[in-house]
């Protein structure tokens, strides 16, 4: 299964593409920034991320390359309670 | 996924989503508070501090295959994501011998992409049937 349930924490790219080893060591924030918003393209790997979230009454930590074998639809949205 | 936090997501859930959906959400609501992923994916609206209608069709190899990207006042439509999401998946069944042409769904002509289709896509497909 890929989640499990544990404290809540936060949310943080895990440094790669999906199913791809991490690179080496992290650049400064304004350099990684730049570096990921190249890798979103169709055609491309995901990048990895790992998150908490809140699931049938249950608080887990996901993490994207836990779907691998499976199709995933990511869905970002403005905010809880607001309307559309 | 939201900047909201999970206990947010929780409050949300019980209280206005599962009287729209039987039993809540079904599936993972996750909080990306600061926006990170947001940024990573490129939908963080830095300006507003939250993230934009993003939706990422990614597929079991987690290949990005489909995006689209929304301000917030308009919403999404859920039945043209599943129909990518069938089109994807019938391409890849087809090990990429079949393409599906515009307004395709379960069903419908695929083409074989060929040499002996060059230029004559016209005689099988027309365009009334980019329509429902």
């Amino acid at each position: 299964m890929a989640e499990e349930e544990m404290e809540v924490g936060c949310a943080r790219p895990t440094g790669g593409p999906v199913g791809e080893p991490a690179a080496e060591t992290p650049g400064p924030e304004g350099a990684k920034a730049e570096e990921v918003r190249a890798m979103i393209s169709v055609g491309k790997k995901a990048p990895d991320f790992e998150a908490p979230a809140y699931h049938r009454g249950k608080f887990v930590r996901v993490k994207l390359s836990d779907y691998l074998g499976k199709w995933v639809v990511l869905c970002f949205y403005p905010g809880d309670f607001t309307f559309v | 996924m939201s900047v909201d936090s999970v206990f947010v997501h929780k409050m949300w859930d019980e209280n206005e989503l599962s009287k729209m959906v039987k039993g809540g959400v079904p599936f993972p609501m996750l909080s990306d508070a600061g926006g990170a992923i947001g940024k990573l994916y490129g939908v963080y609206n830095e300006e507003a501090g939250v993230e934009n209608r993003g939706r990422f069709i990614i597929d079991p190899d987690g290949i990005i295959q489909a995006y689209e990207v929304l301000t917030p006042p308009v919403g999404r439509n859920v039945a043209e994501t599943i129909r990518q999401i069938q089109a994807y998946q019938h391409v890849r069944q087809s090990k990429g011998t079949e393409a599906t042409p515009s307004g395709w769904k379960p069903g419908k002509l695929t083409l074989k992409p060929g040499p002996d289709l060059v230029g004559r896509v016209w005689e099988v497909w027309k365009t009334h049937m980019a329509f429902d």
